[in-house]
């Protein structure tokens, strides 16, 4: 390596918000982590939350009743959005990061057509159906 | 410390496991309004005793009423040991997938070697803690509901 | 576009490692002409304006891999981009991110080049003799070489590495240029090299860090296609880790063939002329 006063330049985390002039492979990449972290940390409060039924039916009674409420409810709401989207799109990367949807090597022949342009249509379908199971929560949590 | 290789493949596969316990629970919690499994909330559409079940909102009605939370559908559904077993592997898949999840972003961020060791060891505690204590919930909610139901 | 526009700005990045503590910006007009590249803009600028501007290049024809750099906003050869495609009277020059900078536009790429030699970037065979000292080609189909030839069009210019969201941060990680030349020869049927490279691949410089944002593949400015050949390597090694890995032994040398019989309507070649 050269023995030279070279200055720093990587990016950062800004490199794995950075949008802009990206496509949207980058924008459900960065939406796939953020829903992640959410759900986990709904998750290890849910575990504690919901092992209240361990103790007695009232137990579990009065933990549900602290955790109801508007403010809870959005909340839950907002989980609900949250895992429609990570687990549909899950189901894409998972098809994608083990090489099935990415399509065979090919000889490359201006204009590319990547990787990332064959499984586009896998993706958009994979909006589309966390859409259609989020209209159905929606209508199922806010119509009573 | 184990590879990456191997975590990776198990991080998939919990994915997998995952999608399809809690797509059945969240079937169950959230989607009760627009499709009805009845297996999966015994109590909203068979008959209840009122005066025996303990209910989040008072002045319940009839039976449209009861909630997939409500401890009639708990009991209902904790009462059986595929349930309970389910609930236990799907609590599993997910802190895996879920702390490895949280642990390849903290690596991402690249840590010192030291704060690599320490970050996997406290997730491992995390995870095994949790998965204890939830476990132990599901055979003791078990065991509340069967007792119940004597 | 309208290309009608006579000069062009240029804001370029700054640095020089004798004088400053920081890059800076400077910007710089030059007259425009139709069919200019970003490299040639560049040419300008140092003729008109700054001597002292620094960056890499060569061959001018996107073949060797030198020019990379972040072009309004995105990394590319800057032989290779065209200012009317950029859609505007000013280019912003930067040096490819996630690289440090030696001076101006001038990436640091050593640290990628240390990555990729790490993974064995060449053919492994036992026959090492063979290897060496050839006796004739090995055996290989059209087909088998099309599993493998789109990734040997990568040039080394790092474009894939600066738009890497993980190669942002983590160091540790190959990167999306030496894993993808990995894959190159895990895929070639001559190779016999995978089990030594996994020694490497199964750890943290390994695929698992990619996540499919689908940047390096986006960028790359010959359509090697990293994401791709990165997914595949990591089918390969988790089949390998569930024990479905199918491993191929080398390609054997192709013998000389001895029952052939030439046909009497060829004729002779013609006498050696040097």
């Amino acid at each position: 390596m050269l023995d030279s006063k070279s200055h720093p330049n990587r990016l950062g985390i800004w490199g794995w918000l950075g949008g802009g002039r990206w496509g949207v492979e980058r924008y459900l990449y960065t939406l796939h982590r953020l829903t992640g972290l959410g759900l986990l940390a709904y998750f290890l409060l849910h575990i504690v939350v919901t092992s209240g039924r361990a103790f007695s039916a009232a137990a579990w009674t009065r933990a549900m009743s602290q955790v109801s409420g508007p403010f809870f409810k959005v909340g839950e709401y907002l989980v609900f959005l949250a895992f429609c989207f990570h687990a549909i799109n899950g189901i894409r990367l998972g098809l994608v990061e083990l090489g099935f949807a990415v399509g065979k090597p090919i000889e490359p022949v201006y204009p590319y057509r990547t990787s990332v342009d064959v499984q586009r249509p896998l993706a958009l379908a994979a909006l589309a159906v966390a859409f259609v199971l989020a209209v159905i929560g929606t209508i199922s949590m806010w119509s009573d | 410390m184990m590879r990456d290789q191997k975590l990776w493949a198990w991080h998939l596969i919990a994915g997998a496991v995952i999608l399809v316990l809690l797509g059945v629970h969240m079937l169950t919690m959230h989607m009760e309004g627009v499709i009805r499994i009845q297996s999966l909330n015994p109590a909203s559409v068979e008959h209840v005793d009122k005066d025996r079940v303990p209910q989040t909102r008072d002045q319940k009605s009839d039976e449209e009423d009861i909630h997939p939370i409500d401890w009639a559908n708990v009991r209902a559904r904790g009462v059986r040991t595929l349930y309970m077993a389910s609930y236990i592997f799907l609590l599993g898949a997910a802190l895996f997938h879920g702390l490895y999840g949280l642990r390849n972003i903290l690596f991402e961020l690249n840590p010192a070697v030291w704060l690599r060791k320490t970050l996997s060891a406290l997730l491992l505690l995390l995870g095994l803690g949790l998965f204890v204590y939830g476990a132990w919930a599901a055979v003791m909610a078990r065991a509340i509901a069967r007792a119940w139901k004597a | 576009m309208s290309t009608k526009f006579e000069n062009i700005s240029y804001r370029i990045r700054r640095f020089d490692p004798e004088r400053d503590t920081a890059p800076h910006w400077e910007e710089y007009r030059v007259p425009y002409t139709p069919g200019m590249t970003v490299l040639e803009g560049l040419w300008k600028v140092k003729e008109l304006h700054s001597p002292t501007l620094a960056w890499r290049s060569s061959c001018r024809m996107g073949v060797c891999g030198s020019c990379g750099m972040l072009i309004n906003g995105k990394p590319r050869l800057a032989c290779n981009t065209q200012i009317a495609e950029l859609s505007s009277d000013t280019v912003v020059v930067a040096p490819l991110p996630n690289f440090d900078i030696v001076r101006d536009l001038v990436p640091e790429l050593a640290p990628m080049f240390a990555s990729h030699q790490a993974l064995m970037p060449y053919v492994i065979r036992e026959d090492v003799e063979e290897r060496e000292h050839p006796t004739n080609e090995f055996f290989q189909s059209a087909h088998e070489l099309e599993h493998y030839l789109q990734f040997t069009y990568c040039i080394k210019c790092g474009c894939c590495m600066a738009a890497c969201p993980t190669f942002a941060t983590d160091a540790l990680y190959s990167g999306p240029m030496p894993l993808g030349q990995a894959h190159r020869y895990n895929s070639d049927t001559r190779d016999g090299g995978f089990a030594a490279r996994k020694q490497m691949l199964v750890g943290e410089p390994g695929p698992w860090r990619c996540h499919y944002a689908g940047e390096c593949s986006r960028v790359c400015p010959k359509g090697v296609d990293p994401a791709k050949a990165i997914q595949l390597m990591k089918r390969e090694l988790v089949f390998d880790y569930l024990g479905l890995h199918k491993t191929k032994c080398p390609a054997n040398v192709a013998g000389k063939p001895t029952d052939g019989k030439r046909r009497d309507n060829i004729p002779e070649a013609p006498p050696h002329t040097v």
